[in-house]
């Protein structure tokens, strides 16, 4: 295969997989668009987490915050539905950028409590702020215009579903972009040695907040693609479940891989929807034994199983021979 | 004057003094060597120079300008770098891109978005002329994890070299490094460029006599005495210090 094939393979295949899906599960279209609305998510918490090496526990703030600004742009100001996202990107990474600013000062458990903090401060604001966000009953009356003037939002959610994989394709692009890039690997650095980046002339602060606004302003993407296609924004936007979900499908699929956060959003998804469907008491269970499996067994995650499987067989081949 | 001129530089943490009125020179194509017995202060006095930490006292200027108010990274980009006594590279990356990070920020791309940070043939001309001088080509996609402690002190060294200083700090640079593997130290920092600026703060006094043209003795936090090797050997108070030092 040539270098230029490998790279194109394994996204074609999943874009392959996911209008496959599509078919398989005509009936499940709503269920396939909230997977893709978890990957991008969880796309930015890869970047932050993953790459930067931020530990965070409040993703969904940004999440929250996107959807709730897209979701009042709709409502009050104009229904476009490509416009909605960049106010959601707006909003997530001004609350990135502003929160960033005292949370990239502070490492380790300090962080973390606080970016669970930050979030919680979201979840009371807009629960307080009724007449605006319809507090616990949440946001209603999202009504969008069809997806640039042509694809109208329908009952079954065909056009919600393309539409969101049409974002997710340029999400993981820009994701992809950015971590080959200079910046991206001075995140890494800073993941693997902030002492050694500052001594190398850079200012990590600086950095880290950037980082962070970046992959607010994702998750903030995120937010509105949801708020957008299921009309609706509740609490539940800045929950810490929400928050907590996207890191272990991220630990499930492996952290620092684009492809990780890809597959692990879709095996806690699917496992989820089965588990929950036959055991709606336990499911959590299955979940709590995934996690445990694939941190004593995979601690890179489910995506480097692959890699270790063609040394498995090619080690069996040698032994063969 | 053009490179560094410390003066009267004092560092106290309440009341301990571990730098006290140091003066000391360091101009282009100098290579001095700072020795002392554990505790001297060496380390002080290059995180006081680097800006890791800030003095209680005196000045440090870089080309007749003073930089005192300067972070570490500020530093760093006026070319004032320094090696670690303890390895802190990026482990889980390879050599290539280990060497390729401190081009890129010298550079100022660190912040480029949508460019391949492998894209750009100048820079991997500048990586690939590093390796080679440190004998690390064949290491090139090697992560730096998996290589010997002796050439990871390499491409330490590499890497620092990589921001194009004008001051260079060695900080123990052949602490932890097998004697089967010093010779390795030894011939990169013959081969530095003749016009740096180099401080050499180290334990092996082989090492130091080998590659110093002037040394400096400090010992609790004072400047004891500066000379040539040979004044240096033949000075009563070091070989006391020294010799004295070994018996407790």
């Amino acid at each position: 295969m040539t270098p230029l094939m490998k790279s194109w393979a394994p996204p074609l295949a999943l874009l392959a997989l996911a209008i496959a899906l599509s078919f398989l599960m005509p009936f499940n279209l709503a269920f396939l668009t909230r997977i893709l609305i978890m990957v991008v998510l969880v796309l930015s918490l890869d970047l932050v987490l993953g790459y930067a090496g931020i530990a965070t526990l409040g993703q969904a703030a940004m999440y929250g915050a996107g959807a709730y600004a897209a979701g009042l742009f709709a409502i009050h100001v104009w229904a476009d539905p490509l416009a909605g996202l960049m106010i959601g990107a707006v909003a997530g990474s001004i609350l990135a950028f502003v929160s960033g600013l005292v949370l990239m000062r502070t490492q380790g458990l300090t962080l973390i409590m606080l970016t669970i903090a930050v979030a919680a401060i979201c979840h009371e604001i807009a629960n307080k702020a009724r007449d605006i966000t319809g507090g616990a009953d949440g946001l209603r009356g999202i009504h969008m215009e069809p997806v640039l003037g042509m694809f109208a939002f329908d009952f079954v959610g065909t056009t919600g579903f393309w539409y969101a994989l049409a974002v997710v394709v340029v999400i993981f692009v820009f994701v992809a972009l950015i971590t080959r890039a200079p910046f991206g690997l001075s995140l890494r650095g800073i993941h693997e040695s902030p002492d050694r980046m500052a001594a190398i002339g850079v200012s990590v602060y600086w950095r880290r907040v950037t980082a962070y606004t970046v992959g607010g302003a994702i998750a903030g993407v995120a937010g509105a693609l949801s708020a957008q296609i299921t009309q609706l924004v509740s609490l539940e936007s800045f929950s810490f479940t929400l928050s907590a979900e996207a890191l272990i499908m991220l630990i499930l699929g492996g952290t620092g891989r684009l492809y990780g956060a890809v597959l692990g959003t879709l095996i806690f998804m699917f496992v989820h929807h089965w588990a929950a469907a036959n055991d709606p008491f336990n499911w959590l269970f299955v979940i709590g034994a995934m996690v445990l499996a694939v941190v004593f067994f995979l601690p890179k995650g489910i995506i480097s199983a692959s890699a270790g499987l063609a040394r498995l067989i090619k080690g069996a081949r040698h032994a063969g021979s | 004057m053009q490179g560094l001129e410390v003066r009267g530089l004092t560092k106290r943490f309440g009341g301990l003094t571990v730098a006290e009125d140091i003066d000391f020179d360091l101009g282009p194509g100098d290579r001095k060597a700072l020795i002392g017995p554990n505790g001297a202060g060496k380390s002080t006095f290059s995180n006081l120079v680097t800006g890791i930490l800030t003095p209680t006292a005196g000045s440090v200027r870089f080309d007749g300008r003073d930089i005192g108010g300067l972070n570490e990274a500020q530093r760093v980009r006026l070319g004032i770098a320094k090696t670690f006594q303890i390895t802190t590279l990026f482990q889980d990356l390879t050599v290539r891109e280990n060497l390729r990070l401190p081009i890129l920020e010298r550079e100022r791309r660190g912040y480029r978005f949508f460019r391949a940070a492998d894209g750009n043939a100048q820079t991997e001309a500048e990586v690939r002329d590093l390796m080679d001088q440190f004998d690390l080509g064949p290491l090139a996609d090697s992560k730096v994890a998996n290589l010997a402690y002796g050439q990871q002190r390499l491409v330490e060294l590499a890497l620092t070299l990589a921001l194009k200083p004008r001051v260079l700090i060695l900080d123990e640079p052949a602490a932890g490094v097998p004697s089967s593997e010093t010779h390795l130290i030894d011939d990169a920092i013959e081969r530095l460029p003749a016009d740096l600026a180099v401080l050499i703060i180290e334990h092996d006094m082989d090492l130091v006599f080998r590659v110093a043209r002037r040394i400096v003795v400090l010992v609790q936090g004072r400047i004891l005495t500066e000379g040539t090797p040979e004044e240096i050997a033949a000075d009563a108070k070091v070989r006391e210090l020294y010799l004295g030092g070994s018996h407790d």
